[in-house]
């Protein structure tokens, strides 16, 4: 393999949002190299056994693992165009434009792209309680990779941490591998996620303590079970505490978007809570303050595979139009109905918190911007 | 191994079983798929202890971010099991306190 | 401690109630009408999308509430197999004896349930309400959402909504 490749577009992430970004720009005849630190092409979506939601274009009624397999299919169409490598990080973005990748641990190759789309997704966030560091208290995402992907038992009683939409999704699936999700905790006073999903769960019989968290996890080299108590409205414990005999502490208490080589890189960021951590600035076609790096997906701010795969499209559409690859009317019709169809996806109540959010990020120009770092 | 037997949504196609080592305890996994997925099906959770308290650690985020699952593999330390693929014969080893680099990796 | 609260993804005994077809309508459909529980806003539409006759109305707004026109379901449950939320049942108050009904329910689980035989049905907390018979067992969509016929007491068609099936062996 050359030790340089220089395509077009990098894409890093192969995700719903980097396969999105990828299919997208090699669709206007861009040379695309997609890099992507897991052992498969398809980011979360791989994990997904339920249905997802949004409208037919984001292939709603269809489970994540297929939208995984028809992005995946929709991509190798290109043939040569697209490269694709697995099990390889970018290691870091140089002032000189190259992106350092690796295979596995000796694989090391560079990539020098004209334009490059940063769709590195999200890591589980953790909350601070004694024992949180106890081998068996997992992210939801790594109980979900054990058992959808590899087969594997994640264990045999768990406790749910997080009553978002991947704490009660994860809960159901956690039922379907035939694992028993001793209860679900959520500290705050309603689910966060959407209520079919609590509905799911609950009438088949798994208890959703509202207005509860996890004080502390019991176990010498690993979980054995965890307390469990009500905080009120200021977060205060109060009531009794209740034990709860677990293997499994599973933390499904929100993402945070992982953004080093966009610091790495110089782009502007920004500290949004309602896009879960720091992330970049961008303008409406997902560019950040450096006019080669276009962001998508969770990395550009938490929120669904749906908005991820639109969020995609406008990167990828984007870079290949800044190439000279895309006539200037089909840029300007394709970015509109990529855009109808976010503010669709955001539109309601379950789409408040991204929007507001976004609002605060995202900026008509750049022309005449300097770069801050807020 | 402690595998999901029956599912109603998936199909698991597991690729060859091959026989590796932790601890120098021979154990059996899948070619191809993550050494911590292997250790995780044969019981083992503790994957590592940490540098200043020694507390033991193990999964955590599965896609390779967070540093909870290093160990040493075929005598290379600071190994992200969770997306490192296993192979026939593999050496896994806890890794106790800081990974070390020796003359001649 | 009790926990049959809205906020937890419990229906109320009201909004069940206001979810349930119009009795003059529902009463004597052979083949039962849907009951679509789904009372927040979210953004998804396969019940309609899915709906052959259009009883699912279309929507203004992808995160409106679904809506149906009675009229023109006729209770084929390819909402209820379509639903990623499984928030659709169909219920046929025309089934079996005169205490008898029929609920057409989804289901993702193992194991498998066998026509003929005898389940458990579980409320909306999960807890056995009734025993009922596994008349039909379907894959409407052939993505691996069975749809369960199953035949209940008419008593209990507003609070049944899942099943458990016992391991065999």
């Amino acid at each position: 393999m050359k030790t340089l490749r220089t395509p077009d577009v990098l894409v890093i992430g192969g995700g719903p949002a980097g396969l999105s970004a990828a299919v997208e720009a090699a669709s206007f005849g861009c040379h695309v190299v997609v890099v992507n630190e897991d052992l498969a092409l398809g980011g979360q979506l791989i994990k997904q056994t339920h249905k997802f939601f949004g409208s037919a274009a984001e292939h709603a009624g269809t489970r994540g693992i297929e939208i995984a397999k028809i992005l995946v299919s929709e991509l190798e169409r290109f043939g040569d165009r697209v490269e694709a490598y697995t099990n390889c990080s970018a290691l870091g973005y140089y002032s000189d434009g190259v992106v350092t990748c690796m295979v596995g641990e000796e694989r090391y190759f560079k990539v020098k792209p004209k334009k490059v789309v940063v769709a590195t997704g999200a890591l589980e966030k953790l909350i601070p309680f004694p024992g949180n560091d106890l081998p068996g208290v997992y992210g939801a995402g790594a109980v979900q990779t054990l058992m959808n992907v590899y087969g594997v038992k994640p264990a045999k009683r768990v406790l749910m941490v997080g009553a978002g939409n991947i704490g009660l999704i994860v809960s159901y699936q956690l039922l379907q591998a035939g694992v028993d999700v001793v209860a679900i905790v959520e500290f705050a006073p309603k689910v966060g996620g959407y209520w079919v999903h609590a509905a799911k769960v609950r009438r088949l019989g798994v208890p959703i303590y509202l207005r509860h968290t996890v004080k502390r996890a019991i176990g010498e080299s690993a979980v054995e079970g965890a307390v469990i108590q009500a905080v009120d409205e200021r977060g205060a414990f109060v009531g009794n505490e209740r034990f709860i005999e677990c293997d499994v502490i599973c933390m499904a208490v929100g993402l945070t978007p992982t953004c080093e080589l966009l610091w790495q890189a110089g782009c502007e960021m920004c500290y949004v809570p309602e896009l879960a951590g720091h992330v970049a600035v961008r303008d409406r076609t997902m560019r950040t303050s450096r006019p080669d790096i276009w962001i998508a997906g969770d990395a550009a701010g938490i929120e669904e595979a749906s908005t991820a795969m639109v969020e995609g499209r406008i990167a990828g559409l984007t870079s290949a139009h800044s190439l000279g690859h895309v006539d200037e009317d089909v840029f300007e019709e394709r970015l509109k109905g990529y855009w109808r169809r976010l503010d669709a996806l955001r539109g309601g109540e379950a789409g408040s918190k991204a929007r507001s959010g976004i609002s605060k990020i995202m900026i008509e120009m750049w022309e005449g911007r300097g770069v801050e770092v807020r | 191994m402690e595998l999901v037997e029956k599912h109603p949504i998936l199909e698991f196609r597991h690729g060859r079983k091959v026989k590796f080592t932790f601890d120098g305890r021979e154990m059996e996994g899948f070619e191809g798929e993550p050494i911590a997925a292997a250790l995780h099906a044969n019981g083992v959770k503790v994957l590592r202890y940490m540098p200043k308290k020694g507390r033991p650690k193990g999964f955590f985020c599965a896609i390779g971010k967070c540093s909870s699952c290093f160990m040493i593999v075929d005598g290379m330390p600071n190994v992200r099991t969770c997306i490192t693929p296993l192979h026939e014969g593999m050496r896994v080893e806890t890794q106790r306190g800081n990974g070390m680099l020796r003359e001649g990796m | 401690m009790k926990f049959d609260d809205f906020a937890s993804g419990v229906l109320t005994q009201e909004m069940a109630k206001a979810a349930a077809p119009p009795t003059e309508l529902w009463e004597d459909k052979r083949g039962g009408l849907v009951i679509i529980e789904c009372p927040k806003p979210i953004p998804c539409d396969p019940c309609h999308t899915s709906c052959p006759t259009g009883a699912v109305l279309p929507f203004e707004d992808i995160n409106d509430l679904p809506k149906v026109d009675y009229a023109k379901c006729t209770g084929c449950a390819m909402c209820v197999a379509k639903c990623p939320g499984l928030a659709c049942f169909v219920v046929d108050l025309t089934y079996g004896g005169e205490d008898e009904a029929l609920i057409k329910l989804p289901y993702e689980m193992i194991p498998c349930p066998e026509e003929g035989t005898e389940v458990e049905c579980l409320n909306r907390v999960g807890e056995p309400a009734a025993t009922g018979m596994i008349v039909k067992v379907q894959e409407p969509q052939r993505d691996k959402t069975l749809v369960v016929h199953v035949a209940v007491p008419k008593s209990f068609v507003l609070d049944i909504r899942a099943i458990r099936v016992k391991s065999h062996g």
